[in-house]
């Protein structure tokens, strides 16, 4: 019964992680789509403004792989080390 | 059906100080560094000023982009970081890429960029102190005001945590992403092949068929532009943080 209930909680708790992809989604494609707004005002700008964008996105999308972690340490490593503790 | 999802196999434990493990990673990364040590031998045999070979001009175009790259986003006289933003990129691309040969991919261990970044962490600490002094240093924890200086410790130690997890973040997502296909596609040929009767259906059920096409595609996402990205961005970052570090405050 307590490992059911250990179980259920990290798998329901992994998921709720993934709620994370929410916020980076929602900021890279608005970053994505201001840059595009620029490069269309200003073509000759793309190299540059292409590789800003990619720099804050990657910094943008940290959250997300924060989320991604703790999914994956629910997954792989919590069960082992709560279940170990019994 | 199983799926594995693991860690870094280990092949070996060394026996001393409660055994210390040889895991893939280690091997790989280390044939990476002797194959790259080779080529930059190979390529720079035997230079010539005038005449030059086709591998010099590999060699000289190889060298003129990393000496751009670094002096149009850290500024000319940041010019000897060249050599190090290189091989930081070449180690890290070629990590990624090593899982399209089948190898555990060394940069989805995070040891592998946890080392990396608590390095860049260390020249970025020693490149404030050599700016500002040790006293210097230890007073840019207290600015604006006192209160906050936990805050800028956290944020001082955040930084090389989370380039090490955005790296490690993004390869291990394509490992367990294109695992995950591979598994689904595996079990949608038998369901699709496994109805025939007789043998026909047997022999058909086990030839992943339907895995032909499809990771192919994921593959040149996952493995191709993330691996490029990666590397990329790493080394972007330890530039910019390098170079921002040598700004007086």
């Amino acid at each position: 019964m307590e490992k059911a209930l250990i179980l259920m909680g990290c798998a329901i708790g992994a998921g709720l992680s993934m709620i994370a992809g929410i916020g980076p989604g929602i900021g890279e494609g608005y970053a994505v789509g201001k840059t595009c707004e620029a490069i269309g005002r200003q073509p000759e700008a793309k190299g540059s403004l292409t590789s800003t964008m990619l720099l804050g996105c990657a910094i943008a999308e940290t959250t997300g792989i924060y989320g991604f972690v703790t999914g994956l340490l629910l997954i792989f490593v919590a069960p082992g080390l709560f279940l170990g503790m019994l | 059906m199983d799926v594995q999802i693991h860690g870094a196999p280990v092949y070996y434990t060394i026996p001393v100080l409660g055994g210390i493990p040889i895991t893939s990673t280690l091997v790989v990364t280390w044939a990476i560094m002797l194959l790259l040590t080779g080529l930059s031998i190979f390529l720079t045999r035997g230079l010539k000023i005038c005449n030059v070979s086709k591998r010099q001009a590999i060699a000289e175009y190889l060298v003129t982009t990393a000496e751009n790259f670094v002096s149009s986003n850290m500024g000319a006289r940041w010019l000897h970081y060249a050599p190090f933003v290189a091989a930081l990129f070449a180690l890290s691309l070629f990590s990624s890429l090593s899982s399209l040969l089948g190898f555990f991919s060394p940069t989805a261990d995070l040891n592998t960029e946890l080392a990396w970044a608590i390095l860049v962490f260390v020249i970025i600490t020693a490149t404030k102190i050599r700016t500002n002094g040790a006293l210097g240093y230890a007073k840019g924890f207290t600015q604006p005001i006192a209160v906050l200086t936990p805050f800028n410790l956290i944020s001082e130690l955040a930084t090389p945590i989370s380039m090490a997890f955005r790296h490690f973040g993004n390869i291990v997502s394509g490992y367990v992403i294109s695992t995950l296909i591979y598994a689904a596609l595996a079990a949608a040929n038998r369901l699709a092949f496994g109805w025939l009767p007789g043998v026909v259906g047997n022999i058909l059920s086990t030839i992943p068929i339907l895995s032909v096409g499809l990771p192919a595609f994921l593959s040149l996402y996952f493995d191709w532009f993330s691996s490029f990205m990666q590397a990329f961005i790493f080394c972007m970052l330890t530039m910019m943080y390098i170079a921002s570090a040598a700004e007086t405050e």
